[in-house]
């Protein structure tokens, strides 16, 4: 299938996730936003020599991914096509920091091979707290919990636009799309100049539509404020899940799980 | 290039959201004084636009590999750069929750790097300048080309920074800075082509969109270059205070706040219960070094023992306590007007 | 009940790159009636409707709905009485889920929260897709999409109903559902479409349009009939006459 296409149809896979109906779906998406917020900060908070402590992490996303009854392959195929810079800049790290940290069996480890590592793993844990949270928060929640969080209006009435009228032009890119490559063969047609007449073709497009649609705001009664009626609530047990993930990682980085867990074993 | 939490600190990454939701409130209060109703459709519709021809591959000519654009100085030059920089901050959003570009904590620096610069620097003192008076094709693809190079370099050197303060990486600021400015600007000529080649095309297909936002587009050089100034110190400012190499400088003003517990209101609820932990953690001061013992013996772990658990926990707690500031002082003001009405724009 | 008439006096239309697009429209639709607007393309079907609730004012003549008269500042007071469903169903879903874009209406007009989701629901019921209430607009199929947009529009209670191309891209059970709705409809229903079978089921009156002009205004049954009409304004027979 062409990129184009399977890009699209992955940005509609994870849209229609978002509105299962899940005992993570159903909590607060202030809740999940600032939690997942927290739960990110806590990771990268972890020196880049950490490897150990970081693992109980896991923890969360593991439990929303379940829970949410969100399909692990797919946010594993996500994770590989998501943008790979820190693990690229990363890299560099084994090359630069040579002198040994650990001694493995009589093999030893570099420290720049110990900080990649890290920042592979708090790469996994992040990108795919975010996935999980738009995999179980639909995204006009996730909006409305910005909104309710004080960002100012207009930049949530735009979220709020782009998110209703992306898929919408992203279809009517893809049409355009299969025309030019039905008719394009091998690198030409592909090249800068189609490019610029095909999102000149759609700019036109879509400043016909915004002013179709602004007939149509207006004809509703439209006089420049866009209103909701929000029904969110935070509940007991939104309090409580928030209450008790937060506690969790504050205990998991305070103290070791991973090493009292290893001299546990290792002593028996 | 999207920068990504895992290269970022707390106090980077937290420093930046400040300082592009800082930059979201100004841009809101300017759109709330000027906008044209028109304007909210439009500017919704337009950053789907963008983030449509992101999807849209073409050949890079002379290289037969295949890139996508940017866009972000496109909608500058039709939207005028507070619309434009909510329409680009909007993009970012999307693309960091369903594209996972970035992250939700690295969101902040991409905001920063890729749409502060095209609407507050490189619109307003390369592209505006240059075309004001004389829009003439080959003006327009100069000064298009020059606004998005500017723009993409600064914001190639605002990740570099970013990594540098953060200080997860071990690559040498100058060996960074030579691997990605020569490849920024190469991105930039194509995409600064495809910006002036758009406009151009623009102006002779539909001149009168470039019009509906005239007003939208004024702007005063001196107030926006005043106000960039500003956000830009408290930011640097914060960003010195925080991401000193030596972690004293966070340590030293959450001591602050824990000792002398300046507000009282955060002796109830969590806070104490923290305050707890942080506690115990320093009455346990060794506790992460029985690993750290055997280490020194083998003489290779000189960075190590800089690695102070203690430290970056009181990290978090500072990182969050900011946030919290900032989103008191940032948005106090708005949180005013809006309880007024129920939910309005 | 005069505040269900649409009067049309004398319209003309010059839009600014100075196309004639009204060239002297006159009628007049009284309540409860149901009236078809049927043209060639560019006949000025579009244009006209925009004149309905005041997104385009005339440039020479009069529109008097109910009792007041479109201008500008009474084009607010217009909106609430005479509501419009736009063609293409995505331009007039503009909100991210169903029950916002049901709730636009209603909440501009300033209801209590009480007040609106009463409407909501009701008009949603009226339409059949309550359970759609949560469903961003992009989930939903062509026909549920022409449904809601229908509904955006009931819940600010109007009295007069316009529509444009109603059944334009649905399928063909959509599309006698959607008949089925508007026969139901008891407003002063006013639907411009080039779907003729269309407008021979739900509309009784029907005005045939061609540059600018009203050609023919009678009853749908003897227009849509007269072959020689229709063909020269580029029309043809509806199916269903074909052949009788």
């Amino acid at each position: 299938m062409p990129s184009f296409d399977k890009e699209y149809f992955n940005l509609g896979y994870l849209d229609t996730l978002s509105y299962k109906d899940t005992f993570v779906h159903r909590l607060d998406p202030r809740i999940k936003l600032v939690t997942t917020f927290i739960f990110i900060l806590f990771v990268v908070s972890f020196p880049k020599y950490e490897i150990l402590k970081m693992l109980p992490f896991f923890f969360f996303p593991v439990f929303i991914l379940s829970v949410g009854e969100i399909p692990l392959k797919f946010i594993l195929k996500k994770l590989l096509i998501a943008s790979p810079f820190a693990l690229f800049v990363g890299i560099f790290n084994p090359f630069f920091d040579t002198a040994a940290m650990y001694n493995f069996y009589g093999i030893p480890i570099s420290g720049g091979w110990v900080s990649y590592l890290s920042i592979i793993i708090k790469f996994i844990l992040t990108v795919t707290a975010a996935l999980l949270l738009v995999a179980t928060t639909s995204f006009p929640g996730v909006c409305l919990a910005l909104k309710k969080l004080k960002v100012p209006n207009v930049f949530v009435v735009q979220l709020l636009f782009l998110y209703r009228y992306m898929f919408v032009l992203t279809a009517e890119t893809m049409r355009i799309i299969r025309a030019r490559n039905m008719r394009s063969f091998g690198k030409k047609g592909r090249g800068m100049k189609t490019l610029i007449s095909i999102i000149g073709v759609l700019f036109v497009r879509t400043v016909e539509r915004s002013e179709r649609i602004y007939q149509a705001m207006c004809s509703r009664g439209f006089d420049g404020e866009i209103r909701l009626l929000t029904s969110y609530k935070i509940g007991f047990v939104d309090i409580s899940f928030a209450i008790t993930a937060i506690t969790v990682f504050i205990i998991f980085r305070g103290y070791d799980v991973t090493k009292t867990l290893g001299e546990l074993i290792t002593k028996t | 290039m999207h920068m990504a939490d895992a290269l970022l600190s707390p106090g980077v990454g937290t420093t930046f959201w400040a300082g592009s939701l800082g930059v979201i409130g100004y841009c809101a209060k300017k759109l709330r004084e000027n906008i044209n109703e028109k304007m909210i459709p439009l500017m919704g519709i337009l950053a789907a636009f963008i983030f449509a021809a992101q999807m849209i591959n073409f050949t890079i000519p002379g290289t037969g590999s295949s890139g996508h654009i940017g866009g972000g100085m496109i909608l500058v030059i039709i939207l005028g750069p507070y619309a434009a920089f909510i329409a680009v901050a909007s993009v970012l959003t999307v693309q960091c929750l369903f594209f996972a570009d970035g992250g939700i904590l690295a969101l902040g620096c991409n905001i920063w790097n890729m749409a502060v610069y095209p609407c507050f620097i490189a619109y307003p003192l390369i592209y505006a300048p240059l075309t004001k008076g004389n829009k003439t094709p080959g003006r327009i693809m100069i000064a298009s080309i020059l606004s998005v190079v500017v723009a993409l370099e600064f914001g190639a050197l605002s990740v570099v920074l970013q990594t540098m303060f953060s200080g997860k990486t071990e690559l040498p600021f100058t060996t960074f800075l030579v691997l990605m400015l020569p490849i920024h600007f190469a991105i930039a000529i194509g995409e600064g082509f495809i910006t002036g080649g758009f406009v151009n095309y623009i102006r002779v297909i539909k001149p009168e969109v470039l019009d509906v936002v005239e007003g939208s587009r004024a702007f005063s050089v001196k107030k926006v270059l005043v106000s960039i100034g500003i956000v830009a110190i408290i930011t640097g400012g914060m960003l010195s205070w925080f991401a000193s190499t030596h972690p004293d400088g966070l340590e030293w003003s959450i001591e602050r706040v824990y000792g002398k517990a300046v507000l009282p209101g955060y002796e109830t609820g969590i806070i104490p219960d923290l305050r707890d932990i942080q506690e115990k953690t320093a009455i346990l001061p060794d506790y992460n070094f029985p690993a750290g013992k055997e280490e020194k013996s083998e003489g290779a772990a000189d960075s190590w023992p800089a690695v102070n658990a203690g430290t970056s926990f009181s990290g978090i707690i500072g990182s969050l306590m900011v946030l919290g500031l900032v989103f008191i002082l940032g948005f106090g003001i708005n949180a005013v007007k809006s309880k007024r009405r129920n939910m309005v724009i | 009940m005069s505040h269900h008439i649409i009067d049309f006096k004398n319209v003309h239309f010059n839009y600014p790159d100075g196309t004639e697009a009204l060239k002297g429209v006159t009628f007049r639709i009284t309540h409860g009636e149901s009236v078809g607007i049927v043209g060639a393309n560019g006949a000025g079907k579009s244009t006209l409707i925009f004149h309905m609730n005041g997104y385009l004012l005339p440039t020479k003549g009069a529109i008097i709905i109910g009792d007041v008269q479109l201008g500008k500042t009474t084009r607010n007071e217009i909106r609430k009485k005479v509501g419009v469903v736009f063609q293409d169903p995505d331009d007039q879903l503009f909100m991210p889920t169903v029950f916002d874009d049901v709730s636009f209406g209603p909440l501009n007009m300033g209801l209590t929260k009480n007040r609106v989701i009463e409407r909501v629901t009701e008009a949603l019921n009226t339409v059949g897709c309550y359970e759609l209430k949560d469903r961003p607009p992009h989930h939903l199929s062509s026909g549920q999409k022409r449904a809601v947009s229908i509904a955006t529009v009931i819940a600010m209670q109007p009295d007069i109903l316009v529509m444009d191309e109603p059944a334009a891209s649905l399928d063909p059970r959509s599309r006698r559902q959607l008949i089925e709705l508007l026969k139901e409809f008891k407003h002063t229903k006013i639907i411009a479409s080039h779907d003729l079978d269309l407008i021979l089921e739900v509309c009784k009156r029907c005005i045939v349009i061609a540059d600018g002009k009203v050609r023919a205004d009678g009853l749908t049954e003897e227009l849509l009939m007269d072959e020689k009409l229709l063909i020269e304004n580029s029309l043809e027979l509806p199916l269903s006459l074909k052949g009788r």
